[in-house]
């Protein structure tokens, strides 16, 4: 069976981005960019589920500029088989990169598809439960553990109020939480044969798929800062302060 | 214009959230009616029926509807969307499971987590770990939204809104719940409370962590919540990580103990109304944000609270 994952090209998570003066965006202009880290641990669980004899290829695929080839040669070093790049310069939403997905598994015929629950840069948690609304399969979202069976594959899911396990009959589409498991670190050999896995580029075009923009941003703004940063001497002066001054305890 | 709620419950009761829901949709459009899908929910029904704002309540009970799960009740929402103008779920584990597949079913591009509404195709949402607001307009005929419930006033009783019953969908039996881990607590709900203590790396074990913070939490009434570095430690169950990438919260009161402050921390609770800070680094980031920062050891300054406060 083939596991088919999906791998966004995002802002690293330890940068603090900043709006353009003018309002009309983010300023992504030399900004240190990685892997969205829930699909590290998407490639993780896929290649674990290869390395366990269950899957026979793991296939990584991105949407978006030429430069997201960065992000997929990650994901082979980290043991992918094979990377397809759906290329577009035009900002995709997720619902255009669900229905690229799905005719990239059209093509493919995953068993699995494993996605991040979310991206973070735009924050949507969207594209895993569309796609699986597309191909019209069962969905498990915000996994901590996924483990497959004949035909089926059980999901925990992080809830409301703590776990829940779900049995979805294959084909299905997963989606990780951060507690599915801990991503490798590629290795400087694993990095050099990356390089030499094949590397496949497509287009929404020749996938036959309308990518049009639906929603339209604008008025990028940064919200109101707190006036925090004081001090206090010690838990008298902390509990006189909420008492009296925020008024927040009795 | 109508604009249709769907609302998670336990078949008794409302689950926080639906409320928020309510006055959002108000905001969006003219009448809101609310869904309430699952099996013997008529007292779920009875209580969306109470709600202030509300004019309509749509039960639709069926045994597939009993787990919450979205392939289901996605199918079942796609049947109805053609007659609203929006709808929308609070954005909790439920809603966001659902409204994006059901965005997917009917070709809507879904806008996640609104914290305004400026108009009926205009709202706002926080990108970027909450440190960038963005204005969304959507050209989509009808419009798939999830609400983060800390941003709107939760609707009030005293409506006394008509219920009718909706045919159920089939069930497409490809998924169904076979484990349930759930732990009841006698605590506030997290994202409802009033009072949140939180507690971090800084604690160094579970044991620690609720040996020192309970005694707190008690006194203030709070719910206990924790920095994913804690989860992922095991000092607390996964459903108390605030944060990004866990619950919002918006308290009157967060205690922060011994946690550091990333921007993934903050972006779940730096709308509280007032922050306090305990931690032993005077540069920890999290004392940026803080109203009030105690800069010390967690393990004397926790008790010597809970002291102060006559607990
Ligand atoms: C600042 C900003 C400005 C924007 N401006 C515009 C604009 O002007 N016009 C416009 O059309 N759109 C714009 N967008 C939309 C943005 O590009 C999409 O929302 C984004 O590509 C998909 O949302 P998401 O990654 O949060 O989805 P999520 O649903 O959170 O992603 C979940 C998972 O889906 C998969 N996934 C998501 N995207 C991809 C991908 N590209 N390739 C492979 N897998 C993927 C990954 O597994 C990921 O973990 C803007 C977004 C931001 C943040
Ligand atoms: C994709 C992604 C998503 C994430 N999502 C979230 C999220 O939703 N929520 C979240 O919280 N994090 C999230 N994180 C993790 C985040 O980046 C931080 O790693 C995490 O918040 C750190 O937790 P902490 O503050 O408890 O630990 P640390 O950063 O290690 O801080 C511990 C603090 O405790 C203090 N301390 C130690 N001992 C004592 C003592 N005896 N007395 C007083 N103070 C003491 C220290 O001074 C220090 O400041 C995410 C990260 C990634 C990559």
């Amino acid at each position: 069976m083939k596991v088919l994952v999906p791998v966004k090209r995002v802002i690293d998570y330890n940068v603090k981005v900043r709006v353009k003066s003018d309002g009309s965006g983010v300023d992504l202009a030399n900004v240190k960019m990685a892997v969205n880290p829930f699909d590290e641990i998407a490639v993780e669980e896929a290649v674990r589920i290869k390395e366990a004899g269950i899957a026979t290829e793991v296939i990584a695929v991105s949407c978006g500029a030429a430069v997201c080839q960065e992000s997929l040669r990650t994901a082979l070093a980290l043991g992918a088989d094979r990377a397809i790049l759906v290329e577009s310069d035009i900002e995709l939403q997720p619902l255009a990169v669900a229905k690229l997905l799905k005719a990239v598994c059209d093509k493919e015929q995953p068993t699995l598809v494993i996605c991040g629950k979310q991206a973070i840069d735009d924050d949507a948690n969207q594209t895993g439960q569309m796609l699986a609304a597309l191909m019209n399969r069962p969905q498990g979202t915000f996994a901590s553990k996924v483990v497959l069976g004949d035909g089926k594959v059980q999901v925990t899911r992080e809830v409301d109020g703590g776990l829940e396990t779900v049995e979805l009959t294959l084909p299905a589409v997963v989606t990780t939480d951060l507690r599915l498991n801990e991503p490798r670190y590629a290795t400087l050999p694993n990095i050099m044969k990356a390089k030499k896995k094949p590397l496949e580029t497509t287009s929404p075009a020749a996938l036959g798929v309308d990518v049009a923009p639906r929603l339209s941003h604008s008025r990028f703004a940064e919200p109101p800062k707190r006036s925090g940063g004081k001090k206090v001497a010690d838990v008298a002066e902390l509990v006189a302060k909420l008492r009296n001054e925020a008024k927040v305890i009795a | 214009m109508t604009v249709l709620v769907i609302a998670e419950h336990d078949n008794n009761e409302l689950k926080p959230g639906v409320a928020q829901a309510v006055t959002a949709a108000g905001l969006a459009g003219g009448e809101t009616h609310v869904l309430v899908a699952g099996a013997n929910c008529s007292a779920a029904a009875a209580a969306a029926a109470r709600l202030q704002g509300v004019a309509r309540v749509l039960l639709c009970e069926a045994t597939h509807y009993a787990d919450g799960g979205a392939e289901n009740l996605a199918a079942l929402l796609a049947t109805l969307a053609p007659g609203y103008s929006h709808l929308l779920a609070a954005a909790t584990p439920f809603g966001k499971n659902l409204m994006p597949r059901l965005g997917a079913l009917i070709d809507v591009a879904p806008i996640s987590e609104i914290v305004a509404v400026e108009g009926p195709s205009s709202f706002v949402r926080p990108i970027y770990a909450g440190n960038v607001l963005v204005k969304v307009d959507s050209t989509d005929a009808i419009k798939v939204l999830t609400v983060r419930a800390t941003a709107f006033a939760a609707a009030g009783d005293g409506g006394a809104a008509g219920i009718e019953a909706v045919p159920a969908g089939p069930d497409l039996a490809v998924s169904r719940v076979i484990g349930r881990e759930i732990v009841k607590s006698e605590r506030p709900e997290l994202t409802a409370a009033r009072v949140v203590v939180s507690g971090g790396r800084g604690m160094g074990s579970g044991e620690n962590y609720h040996k020192v913070l309970e005694p707190l939490a008690d006194r203030l009434g709070a719910a206990l919540g924790a920095s994913r570095a804690a989860v992922d430690a095991g000092f607390a169950p996964n459903d108390y990580q605030v944060g990004q990438t866990g619950k919002i919260v918006a308290p009157e009161l967060y205690v922060a103990v011994g946690i550091s402050g990333a921007i993934q921390h903050l972006a779940g609770m730096k709308d509280s109304k007032v922050i306090v800070a305990i931690n032993k680094d005077p540069d920890a980031p999290i004392h940026q944000v803080a109203d009030y920062g105690l800069v010390g050891d967690l393990f004397e300054a926790v008790p010597a609270l809970v002291k102060e406060l006559g607990g």
